[in-house]
């Protein structure tokens, strides 16, 4: 037997002083992963050199649970996946049995519909935004980003029922109609939320610490953010216009005019603008429902037993994280033969290890903050 | 001079940030929006979720015919009726009574779905919001009152 | 050492101990023990009340109301947060060192509570008057990084490592630029000891008046270096508890957590005073208004302290944390070089005699 001896290499100095790896479990206990999230990083010294997610520690089989369920109780579980945009998910799944049962929905439920989305997205970013200051470290974000959230919740809670997981729809249409107060509410709200964006512009996005902790961190290419399936702002902030809002209008997103914000930088500052502008927009988009909403019923009657045609339906929404698709596959019978939902952050996380290899520990907090990630979506 | 200029601007963006939080300072007494819950109660609203209940009359009437509607509807099983077939002593005829309908606050998500199902209007969603209990065997609720009747305006 | 105790009222207790009731070296040791317990008594009890301030300050600026429960205004919280603190449970994690573990707590507080010693309140009020007060307040306080250093290493924790070594480098490259922007100042008093410098901004009006520019320039520097010196945000990455937990004392609990969180606030006064006496006066009142008056000068004292302490606190509640390369990249690439073009103009100051003392005489 031969011993290759010319590949055995003397340690020169440059080893001799080479520093070694060590593993780190970030999570599932974590304040940085908002959750249930387990992430084993490689690091060297402060440098992260291997990101490695490991889900499931708050899997709870929804999918499989769709199954046992009929397409109205369908509904109340998607309220449990992305929490944070929980009327959208409603939204989607009551999009996709409409579909399948090719339903006439009136104009009041689209429009409805649109402007309560729009109100849970503010309402998932503004929380975004004040835990993502908390993440890097400006602590007082939080409470002014709950502030505002809170008054979403209360107008959900008042027209809804609840406030965060509301089940507001049902296939079919809402489950009731809305609050005499709700415009008044939604009116008052914009009002102040629109002296209360600029604020949040003045205390973080200007500071030179935070465009130091944001600017070049966490690049992203288009051709990665594509690759890598990722949506919504993740990939908006890359330049990839993949806003399901235009792309395949749904409900009342035909008949507005709104933009979608679009960043070429792929770092964390240009996510940060995109959920930024999207408030704006979101709040462009209220003020021109809100005065018009139509006159009509707000549910069509459905059998109280839905059976939906065999065959094979897909739903894509934008939520306040990216698209949701779900995929509704019926043998013709009261219960779906096999639900999918292909989740947001699922795929946003999937380049977590892709783009923070070679940044430090504190990069990371912050690249995971600006995917905006909700674990009971991403392990569903 | 661009090294000056770079700490020119970083010391305003610096300052003005602290503009505003400044303004919250000397305005805290204003502001605050801190709810000191037990003794200040929260606003609530009349739709919101917070148990399912059985309205009984002064009578001691209910609506429940056990129909078991709701029982279906409930996606979690969070509602078990145990009812029971007795004749109806005026007319002769074999009535559905409930015997208990059980409530497993525990399991409920609080989707509304059983409310809807009803065709009596029996349950309905109460505001009551302070749900937690030291015992886990108290959130399995019996909603009928003992004793209590079906409503003679309720038909079958 | 050259300590001078003539006109002071700790001196007046030492010799009325020692001569007057004629104990001799036995009433002076008394003295000593009974100056001691005073300053650890106060200096705790000011410790607590810095934590009950920020807690309210923070409060205030997250539109909550704070600390409201425990006495009128919550003012008893943080004393009672101390006595639950007392009575927990020490624990610790199987593999650490124990020595060290158990040693690392006392540093960071010692360390704290002797720097406080050599402050002068008031006129009379000063314990320890060493000739050469700045340069051994520089060298006190950058003893209690030990007590990071080993706590994080000895509670073998990856976490508490991680802090600790950002501590390390941070507390390393700020203790220089805390030392010249304080040198800087030195420059104009030519002493430094403290009482000395007060005594200079009594003729001549407080340095950051008398030194203007270059002085203005130094507060800022000291400001910042100082921030970074007790671990605060935008500097706090030593605990930054979104990416670390808790940092170094991570796996500390009870009384020994409590010592490193009550010499962070210890040190925070520390800084603040250090920043009083050198620009701002110490216990002088402005324009002399009440120089006569000498109950009101630890009044004078404190005041300042405390819009120091507030305007510190201001920045921990508005500011994002900086990243470890970005504090190095402050302090080496523009506080160092900042300051040493500093020191220069204030030496040109010095010598051409520019300073602003003149306006006060």
């Amino acid at each position: 037997m031969e011993i290759e001896t010319k590949n055995i290499k003397q340690p020169n100095l440059k080893d001799r002083f080479k520093t070694e790896e060590y593993m780190i479990n970030m999570g599932p206990q974590h304040p940085a992963t908002h959750g249930v999230l387990r992430l084993i990083l490689t690091i060297d010294g402060e440098i992260i050199k291997k990101v490695e997610p490991d889900l499931g520690y708050i899997h709870r089989s929804i999918e499989k649970m769709c199954e046992r369920d009929s397409y109205q109780q369908i509904v109340h579980l998607t309220d449990r996946m992305d929490y944070l945009s929980s009327h959208i998910n409603n939204e989607a799944v009551s999009l996709a049995v409409e579909k399948a049962l090719q339903l006439e929905i009136p104009d009041r439920v689209k429009v409805i519909r649109t402007i309560i989305a729009e109100l849970t997205r503010i309402a998932s970013h503004t929380l975004w935004w004040g835990v993502f200051g908390m993440d890097i470290g400006a602590l007082t974000t939080y409470f002014y980003g709950f502030r505002d959230r809170e008054m979403i919740n209360d107008i959900f809670e008042e027209t809804c029922g609840a406030r965060l997981t509301m089940n507001y729809n049902k296939p079919g249409g809402l489950m009731f109609d809305i609050h005499p107060n709700f415009v008044n509410r939604v009116k008052d709200f914009v009002a102040h939320f629109k002296t209360k964006l600029p604020e949040y512009d003045r205390l973080l996005t200007g500071n030179i610490i935070f465009q130091k902790r944001t600017k070049g961190i966490g690049f992203l290419t288009k051709e990665d953010a594509i690759s890598f399936g990722t949506t919504g702002p993740v990939s908006r902030g890359s330049g990839v216009a993949s806003d399901i809002r235009k792309i395949h209008p749904y409900s009342a997103y035909e008949r507005v005019d709104f933009k979608q914000p679009l960043y070429h930088e792929g770092d964390n500052l240009a996510r940060y603008k995109v959920r930024i502008d999207e408030m704006w927009e979101s709040l462009s988009i209220i003020e021109q429902l809100i005065d018009n909403i139509p006159e009509g019923d707000y549910q069509v009657p459905t059998k109280a037993v839905i059976k939906l045609p065999k065959g094979e339906y897909y739903q894509r929404v934008e939520t306040a994280r990216g698209e949701l698709g779900v995929y509704i596959n019926s043998e013709g019978n009261k219960n779906p033969y096999r639900v999918k939902f292909r989740s947001p952050g699922f795929s946003n996380l999937s380049v977590l290890n892709h783009i923070s290899v070679g940044s430090k520990i504190g990069d990371l907090v912050a690249i995971m903050a600006t995917l905006d990630l909700v674990i009971p979506d991403i392990d569903r | 001079m661009s090294y000056f200029s770079d700490i020119y601007h970083g010391i305003k963006s610096l300052l003005t940030g602290m503009t505003v939080t400044g303004k919250y300072f000397f305005n805290a007494r204003k502001e605050i929006i801190t709810n000191q819950y037990p003794e200040e109660r929260p606003e609530i609203f009349e739709r919101f979720r917070g148990e399912v209940v059985m309205p009984h009359d002064e009578n001691n009437y209910h609506r429940c015919t056990g129909c078991q509607s709701c029982e279906i509807a409930c996606p979690n099983g969070s509602i078990e009726i145990i009812w029971d077939r007795v004749v109806n002593p005026e007319t002769g005829k074999k009535v559905k009574i409930i015997d208990k309908h059980i409530y497993h606050y525990s399991m409920c998500t609080l989707c509304n779905l059983c409310i809807l199902a009803c065709p009596t209007d029996a349950i309905v969603m109460s505001n009551n919001y302070e749900g937690s209990v030291y015992d886990r065997t108290k959130l399995t609720k019996v909603l009928n009152k003992p004793g209590s009747k079906l409503h003679p305006e309720v038909k079958e | 050492m050259n300590i001078a105790l003539s006109t002071n009222t700790f001196a007046n207790i030492i010799s009325y101990f020692s001569e007057n009731l004629g104990w001799g070296i036995w009433g002076e040791i008394t003295a000593y023990s009974i100056i001691g317990i005073i300053y650890l008594i106060f200096f705790a009890l000011a410790g607590l009340y810095l934590v009950l301030l920020e807690r309210k300050i923070a409060a205030w600026i997250q539109l909550r109301i704070g600390p409201n429960r425990v006495g009128p205004w919550g003012i008893f919280q943080t004393i009672a947060d101390a006595l639950k603190l007392l009575s927990k449970e020490l624990t610790g994690t199987i593999k650490a060192d124990k020595l060290l573990y158990n040693l690392a707590p006392y540093f960071p507080i010692v360390a704290a509570l002797i720097s406080l010693s050599v402050f002068a309140f008031s006129k009379s009020l000063q314990a320890f008057d060493i000739n050469i007060g700045l340069f051994f307040l520089t060298a006190v306080s950058s003893v209690g990084v030990i007590g990071i250093l080993l706590g994080g290493w000895a509670s073998n924790n990856k976490y508490a490592l991680i802090g600790a070594m950002r501590s390390g480098v941070q507390i390393i490259s700020y203790e220089l630029s805390v030392g010249l922007s304080l040198l800087t100042m030195v420059l104009l008093t030519g002493s430094l000891q403290l009482s000395e410098i007060i005594e200079v901004q009594r003729t001549g009006g407080w340095l950051i008046v008398q030194g203007h520019i270059p002085a203005i320039i130094a507060f800022m520097i000291y400001m910042i270096a100082g921030t970074a010196e007790t671990n605060r945000t935008p500097f706090d990455l030593v605990e930054a508890e979104s990416e670390l937990g808790a940092g170094y004392h991570t796996e500390y609990s009870g009384m020994k957590f409590a010592y490193f969180f009550l010499a962070e606030f210890i040190n925070m006064f520390i800084i603040s005073s250090i920043a009083v006496t050198v620009f701002f006066g110490g216990w002088l009142s402005p324009f002399g208004i009440t120089d006569g008056i000498v109950w009101l000068q630890p009044l004078w004292f404190f005041i300042k302290v405390f819009i120091i302490i507030l305007l510190m606190m201001f920045f921990r509640w508005t500011f994002p944390r900086l990243r470890i390369d970005q504090i190095l990249t402050l302090e080496w690439k523009y506080l160092l070089p900042l300051n040493l073009m500093n020191i220069v103009l204030m030496a040109i100051i010095v010598w051409l005699g520019l300073d602003l003392s003149s306006l006060f005489n």
